[in-house]
């Protein structure tokens, strides 16, 4: 297992999984930094297939969802997949606001994302 | 009882982004915890007041570092007013596209604005755009 300063990341079975590190807050003040992890994470990757846990996640900003957009956008330039799973119930209905959750996979729990990898 | 034991005032000249959101945040939350205000409404105030701030530095002042923000928030127990005033010329908020629109959809930024209307009770954008006004009104309990 990987860990990063504001992620952790772990390779197993096939996917990657990347939890925030004692991060209830993903706001402008450390997005950017947790963007740059991740995308780390992901290059090299052949197909990668990428599950995000929200788990303890209580804020989130509209840099958040640009810099996941843009997670998301790398995912899929390597032909990879990804999810997002353990969302709040306050933070996925700013998904629906935004219509973003158009544009993600999300999924109840972490089981149900590696479940759903094609 | 005096009246400021039922209103709290704050208000602070914001020089640099990063150390405004850690002087604001804690302010409004420690105020919004005295006052009772539930974690909904915790976090769509958290939301505005981030929202607006970036885009004070960001779009405003153009992250221009001789410019600064200009933060206030009075909040009491029924209500949150908060102002957010760069030195930037202004702008028309009508002009923003619709981030929600299917053109727009895949652009990473652009969602603060709606984001503020979505979870403030009022937004008013005052001339010549430069300065924020939102409230968050309470809701009563039925």
């Amino acid at each position: 297992m990987a860990v990063s300063p504001n992620i952790s990341v772990r390779k197993t079975d096939g996917h990657i999984r990347i939890d925030f590190v004692d991060r209830n807050v993903l706001d402008e003040l450390n997005i950017h930094q947790i963007g740059e992890e991740m995308i780390k994470a992901i290059d090299g990757e052949i197909r990668p297939k990428v599950v995000i846990v929200f788990r303890n996640v209580e804020h989130m900003s509209s840099a958040a969802f640009g810099t996941l957009m843009k997670v998301n956008e790398r995912v899929k330039t390597r032909d990879g997949q990804l999810r997002l799973c353990h969302i709040q119930p306050r933070i996925h209905e700013a998904f629906v606001m935004t219509k973003l959750n158009r544009l993600f996979t999300i999924v109840e729990t972490y089981e149900s994302a590696v479940a759903s990898f094609v | 009882m005096s009246n400021a034991a039922h209103t709290f005032r704050f208000e602070r000249t914001l020089r640099d982004l990063r150390e405004g959101l850690e002087l604001v945040h804690p302010a409004v939350e420690g105020a919004l915890e005295k006052f009772g205000y539930d974690d909904g409404a915790k976090f769509a105030i958290r939301l505005a007041v981030e929202e607006a701030i970036v885009n004070a530095f960001r779009h405003g002042n153009q992250l221009d570092p001789s410019k600064v923000v200009r933060f206030r928030a009075v909040i009491d127990a029924r209500e949150v007013v908060l102002e957010i005033e760069d030195e930037g010329p202004g702008f028309d908020p009508a002009t923003i596209p619709d981030p929600t629109e299917d053109e727009n959809l895949e652009i990473p930024s652009g969602r603060g604005v709606m984001l503020i209307r979505a979870y403030m009770s009022e937004v008013e954008y005052l001339p010549p755009g430069n300065r924020v006004r939102m409230v968050f009104r309470k809701p009563i309990a039925a």
